[in-house]
């Protein structure tokens, strides 16, 4: 308890908002509905850009602002209105997938939050800026992501995994070091756009082919 | 100022392409632009044959001995892939399988293609390379899908996910390089440049470059097709056009290797352990061996060549795990080796698969008989694939074997054995390919395989003489890379 009432406002913050954004990649891991999935993900985003702001606040790096009114920019509008454009466009925006079990998922995830923080756990130990568990977490929602990628059938929610798996990098990138470079940053955040676009062209060409997103249809180059 | 042309040449094509790429001249422009990067690649390589590494744009980018000859490679096959591209795909795009848009989208990407793994080659900086290779991924993608047939479509999805996925536990591994840099470089836009890295890596932290390098392995091994992570690989090879598997397989591999190889430099300095070599070998063997054993299952002949890419680059993989003078000597041979013959024969596959109007091997039958030429480089470029004397490729792996033998004696028998039923597999089903009996016609079109034997010629020369500078380079590289 001592340490916590050592930390500055603006540090605890910080964990809140980690805390958060754990919470976020759980809820992202059971929601089956598609409009709800994109508006978890436009909060993750949101909540990426405060924990940022914040990490600037407290470390008086000047860059660190851009990087968040970037990532306001690209992940909390940018984004999701494009997913919802798509799912409009696409008439799928009711769509609701069958998940198997949710409970085992969530157990599985909850396996992924330990490693991830034994993983991180040397690395914390060395670092005096204000990661002290947002490194395990950043790691956390990167693994809870990729389990999401794998346990979902359709082409939206595996890009909304790839997508909250750049901000859980991205949460990482901020908070166990000052950010990025500001060139690298710019960057990553093209190369997030341009993937967006790609898989927003390849939404239609997979309906147009195998009238459906499914994924389990395209299932076919397999070694025998 | 050189660096600014070599990359600015591809990139002003990729736009003008844009434009353009629709038109009956753009493949020539294609050649041009290709042919104009490949001249600001000799000026590059002639000022650092007279002046040593360069420098330029604040750092920005570096040229060193490790380097320079994978520029020349890489902007030689470009400008190659491009002059076999230019009938190939005409003949394609008259064989209806190519709309206006998408010849577009080819030509221009194509060229924004061969800016990307530019960058990813020139740049100082480890978060540029993170960004240009997933960039490289991206400038692909919608290539591999460019015919729009249901499989082609899913091994697009495929290489797309795999990939993206894989390059994003590379960036984790470059956040987690600059979390240990900037304890000792100070914050700010330097502490990611390889030579400032490179220039402290003994006093970086060694358990968080350890857990680094073990993400940055594993995301650019993906885009490298170690096994177990090469699923996206054949997949890609398959269904892409012809000139793109040919770039994927010989240069693409190459620049993702170049990256994890940069990483390991940096970690072995920290860590004073075999920590990275050891993993290395084990990718390398393991995918060795995995490919080696697909390769005779296979019935479409790029996806076996495309097992066969996965097998060379598990060996040169290995080869630069072990380390040391020789092997790392070797390993550099062979990335130049297996870049040119892999992509003389994918030329040669592309044409077989045209004339004969399939992919699979049973339906290609008896080229030597209605076009020799094609046969001819199949023949000659799988020979020389599999390691016959005296092309380059047997020189490699010879030194690479023999280096095994004395170092790590265990993987010997692993190595030969993968090489052997690697031989037998590809030989096997090249030979009715080449010399059975056929029906088929001869292919309506001139084929454009004067690529295909300058490759094969320049990989024979690597055999039998290895010009001194190109020598001096992998030797000095040899020395850096440890």
């Amino acid at each position: 308890m001592a340490i916590v009432q050592n930390m500055p406002i603006a540090q605890q913050l910080i964990n809140l908002f980690a805390a958060l954004l754990l919470l976020i990649a759980f809820a992202m891991l059971s929601q089956r509905r598609i409009m709800s999935l994109i508006n978890l993900f436009a909060m993750q985003g949101l909540i990426l850009t405060l924990s940022i702001a914040d990490s600037a606040w407290l470390t008086h790096q000047p860059h660190l602002y851009y990087s968040a009114a970037l990532t306001l920019l690209l992940k909390v509008l940018f984004l999701p209105w494009l997913l919802h454009r798509l799912i409009r466009k696409l008439e799928i925006k009711w769509d609701v997938e069958t998940l198997i079990n949710i409970p085992t998922t969530m157990l599985i995830g909850i396996m992924l939050v330990v490693f991830a923080f034994n993983l991180a756990l040397p690395i914390s130990e060395l670092s005096g800026t204000i990661l002290r568990n947002t490194l395990g977490i950043a790691m956390a929602s990167v693994l809870l992501s990729f389990m999401m990628m794998i346990t979902r059938h359709k082409a939206i929610p595996q890009v909304i995994g790839f997508l909250a798996m750049e901000n859980g990098l991205f949460f990482a990138a901020t908070s166990a070091t000052y950010g990025m470079p500001m060139v690298v940053e710019l960057g990553i955040a093209l190369d997030v756009l341009v993937a967006a676009f790609i898989f927003g062209i390849f939404f239609f060409h997979i309906r147009e082919t195998f009238d459906s997103l499914e994924i389990r249809h395209m299932e076919k180059l397999k070694e025998d | 100022m050189e660096i600014f042309f070599l990359l600015g040449m591809p990139l002003l094509g990729g736009f003008l392409l844009a434009l353009t790429g629709h038109r009956r001249f753009a493949p020539d422009l294609n050649g041009a632009m290709s042919l104009a990067t490949l001249l600001a690649s000799f000026v590059l390589t002639a000022k650092v044959i007279n002046d040593g590494p360069v420098s330029a744009f604040n750092e920005q980018f570096f040229i060193d001995p490790f380097n320079v000859f994978l520029v020349t490679l890489t902007a030689f096959v470009a400008f190659t892939t491009s002059m076999f591209s230019r009938p190939y795909m005409r003949i394609e795009a008259e064989h209806g399988r190519l709309s206006t848009a998408r010849l577009r989208l080819y030509h221009s990407m194509y060229q924004m293609f061969t800016f990307t793994m530019l960058l990813a080659l020139t740049t100082n900086n480890m978060g540029i390379l993170w960004v240009a290779m997933e960039a490289a991924t991206l400038t692909t993608v919608l290539l591999v899908s460019l015919y729009r047939t249901p499989a082609s479509l899913e091994a697009a999805w495929k290489y797309f996910i795999l990939c993206g996925v894989g390059i994003a536990q590379a960036l984790f591994g470059t956040i987690l390089l600059y979390f240990a840099a900037e304890k000792v470089l100070g914050a700010g836009g330097n502490a990611l440049l390889w030579t400032h890295l490179n220039a402290v890596k003994g006093l970086l932290e060694p358990t968080v470059l350890s857990l680094a390098f073990v993400f940055l392995l594993v995301g650019y091994g993906t885009k490298v097709g170690l096994a177990p992570l090469h699923n996206w690989l054949p997949d890609a090879h398959a269904e892409g056009p012809t000139p793109i598997s040919a770039v994927l397989s010989g240069l693409l591999l190459n620049v993702a290797l170049y990256a994890v190889v940069r990483s390991k430099v940096l970690v072995d300095g920290a860590l004073h352990s075999h920590f990275s070599g050891n993993l290395m070998m084990g990718f390398g063997l393991f995918s060795v061996v995995l490919a080696a054993f697909f390769l005779s299952r296979q019935k479409d002949i790029k996806r076996m060549f495309a097992y066969s890419s996965i097998e060379h680059m598990g060996l040169i993989t290995f080869a630069f795990g072990m380390g040391g003078a020789v092997a790392t000597f070797a390993a550099l041979l062979h990335m130049t080796a297996h870049s040119l013959t892999k992509s003389a024969i994918f030329f040669a596959v592309g044409h077989a698969a045209q004339k004969s109007g399939t992919q699979m091997m049973d339906g290609i039958r008896g080229l030597i008989k209605t076009n020799p030429t094609i046969g001819w480089g199949l023949a000659l470029g799988s020979l020389a694939i599999l390691g016959m004397p005296p092309f380059g490729v047997f020189a490699s792996e010879f030194l690479i074997l023999t280096t095994a033998m004395h170092e790590h004696s265990w993987a010997t028998p692993f190595l030969l054995v993968a090489l052997g039923v690697a031989f037998a597999a590809i030989f096997g089903k090249v030979q009715p390919m080449v010399f059975g009996e056929t029906a088929g016609k001869r292919l309506p079109h001139p084929p454009a395989l004067a690529p295909v034997f300058v490759h094969l010629a320049l990989v024979l020369m690597l055999g039998l003489y290895i010009p001194p500078y190109l020598a001096d380079w992998y030797r000095q590289a040899a020395a850096l890379l440890g």
